[in-house]
């Protein structure tokens, strides 16, 4: 199933995807220690070490992902901001560096036995989301990222 | 990647004008008044976008004291190019690996 990708504001990018399983389950799968090591992973080849998510508003999570075969490593943190089980979960999020850091909200609702998982993401300027999005990291897998593909293509 | 150059980038890349002043580099170096033409903007603001493109790497100026023709560098494109790729690659990575797992998970429940 593919991940659709919008921008209702200036500041927003919104992603949504539906899952084949109930709601319960999925919020399971996005803030337990001992589920999200085990997909939330990227690329082959990651591991996930470190998963610690104080699960309560005001708590902080940490995660640390290690490649096992080059030793690269990456790491995101945030705070939980509001947390409703089983269908919003709001927090911060932020990968270092000079990448700015978002408030994320993910909603969950229950489609027929299935879910569909809406993430937004809220930049905090215009500049930063429209960095996100001509960079492709706000992208969909669908979107190309036109301006640099283009360039790349042309410039070899 | 060094996080001061990244940002860079990501900023000078935030902007539409300076967007459509790289896309015109791709046809080959112009001079601040080529690039002008296309926009419903002055000289010196153009000057403003180019001096924030030649901070971040992404174009160079030639040395011809009148003209300083403009040039696209991509360097630091590809750079941010493959960081940008890491993170969707992640992302869409990892909800595949979702779709699988809660499958296991389900099926785990009924065997219960």
């Amino acid at each position: 199933m593919t991940t659709t990708i919008s921008t209702p504001s200036d500041t927003e990018v919104v992603m949504e995807r539906i899952v084949a399983a109930p709601r319960e389950l999925v919020w399971e799968a996005f803030t337990s220690s001992e589920h999200l090591p085990n997909w939330m992973l990227g690329p082959e080849g990651w591991t996930m070490p470190v998963c610690e998510l104080d699960l309560r508003p005001g708590g902080a999570w940490h995660i640390e992902w290690r490649n096992t075969e080059d030793g690269r490593e990456m790491e995101m943190n945030g705070v939980y901001r509001e947390v409703e089980a089983p269908e919003r979960l709001v927090q911060t999020e932020s990968w270092g560096g000079d990448w700015p850091e978002t408030l994320n909200t993910m909603v969950l609702t229950q489609e027929d036995g299935r879910t569909r998982i809406t993430t937004t993401v809220v930049y905090p300027s215009k500049e930063a989301r429209d960095a996100a999005i001509a960079t492709g990291m706000a992208d969909g897998a669908d979107r190309s990222f036109d301006l640099l593909d283009e360039l790349l293509a042309r410039v070899g | 990647m060094a996080a001061d150059s990244l940002s860079l980038t990501f900023a000078a890349l935030a902007d539409p004008t300076r967007r459509a002043i790289l896309a015109r580099l791709l046809d080959g170096a112009a001079t601040v008044k080529e690039l002008s033409a296309p926009f419903a903007i002055s000289g010196p603001a153009v000057s403003k976008h180019l001096r924030v493109l030649e901070r971040a790497g992404l174009i160079s100026r030639g040395r011809d004291a009148q003209w300083r023709p403009c040039r696209l560098e991509a360097a630091p494109l590809r750079e941010v190019a493959e960081w940008a790729d890491g993170y969707r690659e992640h992302w869409d990575a990892s909800y595949e690996r979702l779709d699988a797992y809660l499958e296991t998970l389900q099926a785990k429940e009924e065997e219960r």
